[in-house]
């Protein structure tokens, strides 16, 4: 079998558009974390260039700190080593040109759908445009995720699936030049991740956002990404493997099934998985 | 539905299988149900149903008074009536509420007038305690230095019994209603800081992530993430306060006097009057127990379930 995989920083331009192919630069990254039984080493060593416009998934199996560098990237948590880049310039904390879409959608539960957004929104564009336009900008931003029957119910009051929406919503509506997704459908049923999925395609193509998310699901991965970054099994995890997925947007579910190339990609990822990084941990 | 079937009666259950759905519903609600009126009690397995759950809600309840009211006649018999007994007292009650709000005098003032005195003070006092204390449990709670300052002077001081303070509140406010307020103040307080800074180190870390992405103002932090992730323990921490409040006033009310509920029953005491002293202690039972049940009704309101999804 080919390995498509290569570790070069230059990345190939997956898109069209000529984008700045150092966007987001991880240089020597290493994030150390101070325990109880003393200092657990979770990231060592991560370098990594990741193009504008560019479609990342990182994955590993679970505890290998994608999440960490996820934080990283978001400027959440200042790494112990290395330096993280942003449009050359240093991630020195969190902030909305670096939007986040956690986990459990982090949707705060006093406030309607339509003001979790508006919070956003308003933190934004608030200086610059009136209230109309924010309530615009919100509604725009819900109906993009096929919510706007939603917009005034309480995060409660909706399905898990339609809770992760509006929390896709939030960070799309900032206009964020990076979209960071933290296994952003990992909770879900298969068919509400889907269908998920299909629309984030369908909006990253609109939007021509820079996404890097995280996630341990292959087909994800393979659906999504440009490029897969693969994590070695923690602790002190490194980068593994970087794939690129040389398949042509706008990418159809059902086409690729049969696609040598997706599946040619998706092989390589389940052979890293669980051939090469499979007995890690026992070693370790 | 296990727990609806064995709350309905046999033959309801064998006389309409069909609405066992919506035996649930009406074990659960019988207020609501009988609010309804006679017109839906005429749809069968509703009435009997309906009569049993409201005996259960009812009858436990009139047991407990009736038991009360039971132990006092015998105590009052076996002392000789030198305790009053339930009627003896409803007679005194009676007079009593006739008119509750007459005044003869600073000294001679009606019971209605004790007990909005003895009112009056825990507004005050908690008002203040309440002022102090809920941005000092937000301070305590957002920085770690405040706490560390703090948390010692706290652990020393609440276990204080109120009524210790009072010289103090005599000797520096040099007045009796001042320094009642003083107690009312300090021993109302604690809880309302201690829960409040409890429930800002509680807010989930998510929702403090999604306020550092977005570069909230520690404004809008307060206002649209703390304040109400915060405000269930804090509501907690001002009904444990409101609590406290009413139970030291009647004691610094005996010490320090003047009108009020407290002050009353030592008063009466001195008259010898005990069926007034039962009133009493009977009417502080009904102010705190409206007290509670009116801060339990408003922290329900603002408590979101969803926060623990």
């Amino acid at each position: 079998m080919t390995t498509p995989s290569d570790t070069t920083a230059a990345a190939l331009p997956a898109r069209s558009a000529p984008p700045a192919a150092r966007y987001l630069d991880i240089q020597q990254v290493g994030q150390t974390f101070k325990t109880a039984k003393g200092p657990f080493t979770a990231l060592q060593n991560i370098n990594l260039q990741i193009a504008q416009g560019e479609f990342v998934a990182l994955i590993g199996h679970s505890g290998c700190g994608k999440s960490t560098l996820l934080n990283l990237i978001a400027g959440l948590t200042a790494p112990t080593s290395g330096v993280l880049l942003c449009a050359n310039r240093e991630i020195k904390g969190p902030g909305p040109e670096r939007a986040v879409v956690f986990q459990n959608h982090s949707l705060l539960p006093w406030m309607s759908c339509h003001d979790n957004v508006y919070l956003a929104v308003e933190r934004v564009f608030g200086a610059t445009e009136s209230r109309a336009q924010l309530r615009e900008r919100t509604q725009a931003a819900l109906a993009l995720v096929g919510l706007s029957h939603a917009a005034g119910k309480r995060p409660g009051e909706i399905s898990g699936g339609m809770k992760q929406r509006v929390g896709i919503a939030r960070a799309l509506s900032m206009e964020p030049q990076v979209l960071l997704m933290d296994e952003p459908f990992g909770a879900l049923d298969a068919l509400t991740r889907a269908r998920l999925q299909d629309e984030l395609l369908e909006i990253v193509l609109r939007t021509r956002s820079t996404v890097v998310m995280v996630t341990h699901d292959v087909d994800e991965a393979v659906l999504l990404a440009d490029k897969i970054v693969m994590l070695t099994n923690g602790p002190a995890a490194t980068i593994g493997e970087v794939l690129h997925v040389p398949v042509a947007r706008p990418r159809q579910r059902v086409a690729l099934a049969e696609d040598p190339v997706y599946l040619r990609c998706r092989k390589a990822v389940l052979d890293f998985l669980y051939t090469r990084q499979a007995h890690v941990e026992k070693a370790a | 539905m296990v727990a609806a079937v064995f709350h309905s009666p046999p033959e309801a259950a064998a006389s309409a299988p069909a609405h066992s759905g919506a035996i649930k519903n009406i074990a659960a609600s019988a207020i609501s149900t009988s609010a309804r009126g006679p017109k839906d009690l005429k749809d069968t397995p509703r009435g009997p149903l309906l009569s049993r759950a409201f005996w259960l809600a009812v009858l436990p309840p009139l047991c407990g008074f009736a038991l009360l009211l039971g132990v006092w006649a015998l105590v009052s018999a076996g002392t000789g009536a030198s305790i009053p007994g339930p009627a003896a007292t409803w007679q005194q009650a009676r007079e009593l509420f006739v008119d509750p709000f007459y005044r003869n005098g600073p000294n001679d003032q009606g019971v209605g007038w004790n007990v909005l005195a003895s009112l009056e003070r825990v507004a005050v006092g908690f008002g203040l305690a309440a002022a102090v204390g809920i941005p000092a449990g937000f301070a305590i709670g957002r920085f770690t230095f405040l706490s560390r300052m703090f948390g010692p002077l706290i652990s020393l001081l609440r276990p204080v019994s109120p009524l210790a303070w009072l010289p103090i509140g005599l000797l520096v406010f040099k007045g009796a209603n001042p320094a009642a307020i003083w107690t009312i103040f300090i021993c109302s307080i604690w809880p309302m800081v201690i829960n409040t800074a409890i429930g800002v180190q509680r807010v989930p870390q998510d929702y403090m992530n999604v306020a550092r992405v977005l570069n909230l103002s520690e404004w809008k932090i307060a206002t649209r993430i703390l304040f109400p992730a915060v405000l269930p323990y804090m509501l907690t921490g001002v009904r444990l306060a409101v609590s406290t409040a009413w139970l030291v006033i009647v004691a610094a009310e005996m010490l320090t006097g003047g009108v009020g509920i407290g002050f009353w029953v030592w008063d009466e005491w001195n008259n010898l009057n005990v069926a007034h002293i039962l009133i009493a202690i009977f009417i502080i039972g009904v102010v705190g127990y409206a007290l509670e049940f009116a801060l339990v009704r408003i922290a329900s309101a603002f408590t979101f379930e969803e926060t623990r999804a």
